[in-house]
């Protein structure tokens, strides 16, 4: 195989169409109308913080996808676009893991308190 | 491509070092998903930091983010998304060697993000005249109606004080980050102008289509984090 073929078989560049760009940004701006519509309702729980995080992973998605041509351009460039994400989801998974089970189960202070409950003297 | 390293001896617009334009481009885009990997962890580590103190003190930050303005910042996120649009058209017209189609484009783009950030002044100066501003004005007691109820009157204010803090340091830095997007994008701006770039060669502008996505990507979490967690 010469040189010319690897050349032409290694990168298949295409990027979105206008319309495609177009598409995406109608889908980003209804996520956006929603996930203020559903901010504005309590649905108990976490469901609404859940829910909000949800859309906006779905909003990044789409912006690296097609804006960022990630879906479109060498596969060299995806776990460059993903390390950063997936260290960032490690650091924050292993830090809540410790900050959300401190309490698990509820430790007693001397005073009777839950010690996780026990606030610090107020300034 | 004007440029003082070697020169491809087959291609005026790749650099000696590469062996094809496609290299070249790859490279560049490598390059800066590598820098924007560090700029996520950049962010992330503060994200961490509001997360690990929203679950400590769930209350005062529920109570934090009704102090801000939920529709400007729908407007503004809704600017940042158009911007990106605009950018991505920008660099689809780069594609084509649309210079004056590269040239609006990016006009357009500078002009959102201006408006972002004149949006977000207008927000700080509110949040100056309720003194929200940590360490520099904040009160427990409203200028003007110190009888409603209101975030102020939290049985622990330092803890809403703490909320205002992570707020302006991610949307001071955020912002930061915009102003450095529209000085890059106002420089590519005279450089299309000057006619440096062509259909098979504009990193640049592709490049700083990756990080006006970026920022975006950025305040697409911030806003959500800042002034939609109202609820639980």
């Amino acid at each position: 195989m010469s040189n010319a073929d690897i050349k032409d078989t290694r990168r298949v560049r295409r990027s979105p169409s206008v319309g495609t760009y177009f598409l995406i940004y109608v889908v980003l701006l209804l996520l956006l109308v929603f996930t203020i519509g559903l901010s504005l309702v309590d649905f108990g729980h976490h469901w609404n913080n859940l829910a909000a995080l949800l859309i906006a992973i779905t909003k990044a998605f789409l912006i690296v996808l097609f804006f960022m041509h990630v879906r479109y351009g060498p596969r060299s460039i995806w776990p460059f676009a993903a390390a950063g994400f997936v260290w960032l989801g490690i650091f924050l998974t292993l830090t809540m893991t410790d900050y959300l089970t401190r309490n698990h189960p509820p430790a007693i202070s001397p005073r009777g308190e839950p010690h996780f409950l026990v606030e610090p003297q107020s300034r | 491509m004007k440029s003082l390293i070697a020169v491809h001896p087959d291609d005026p617009e790749v650099a000696g070092h590469f062996e094809d334009i496609d290299q070249q481009r790859e490279s560049s885009s490598l390059g800066m998903w590598t820098f924007l990997a560090t700029e996520v962890l950049f962010f992330g580590a503060l994200f961490v930091g509001y997360f690990v103190y929203r679950v400590r003190y769930p209350e005062a930050f529920r109570r934090g983010s009704e102090e801000m303005n939920l529709w400007l910042g729908g407007l503004n996120t809704a600017v940042l998304l158009t911007s990106s649009l605009t950018m991505a058209l920008g660099v689809h017209a780069a594609g084509h060697g649309d210079n004056r189609g590269i040239r609006r484009f990016l006009a357009v783009t500078m002009v959102l993000g201006l408006a972002f950030l004149g949006i977000k002044a207008i927000e700080y100066a509110a949040e100056a005249h309720e003194r929200l501003v940590p360490a520099v004005n904040f009160s427990t007691i409203p200028p003007d109606e110190a009888g409603l109820p209101s975030a102020r009157q939290h049985p622990r204010p330092h803890q809403v004080e703490l909320f205002m803090i992570f707020y302006f340091v991610m949307t001071g830095l955020h912002a930061l980050h915009m102003i450095v997007g529209v000085s890059v994008l106002s420089f590519l701006f005279v450089l299309t102008g000057r006619g440096w770039f062509t259909a098979r060669w504009h990193n640049p502008i592709e490049t700083a289509g990756l990080y006006w996505h970026f920022v975006d990507i950025v305040w697409v979490f911030l806003y959500p984090c800042l002034y939609l967690l109202r609820q639980g």
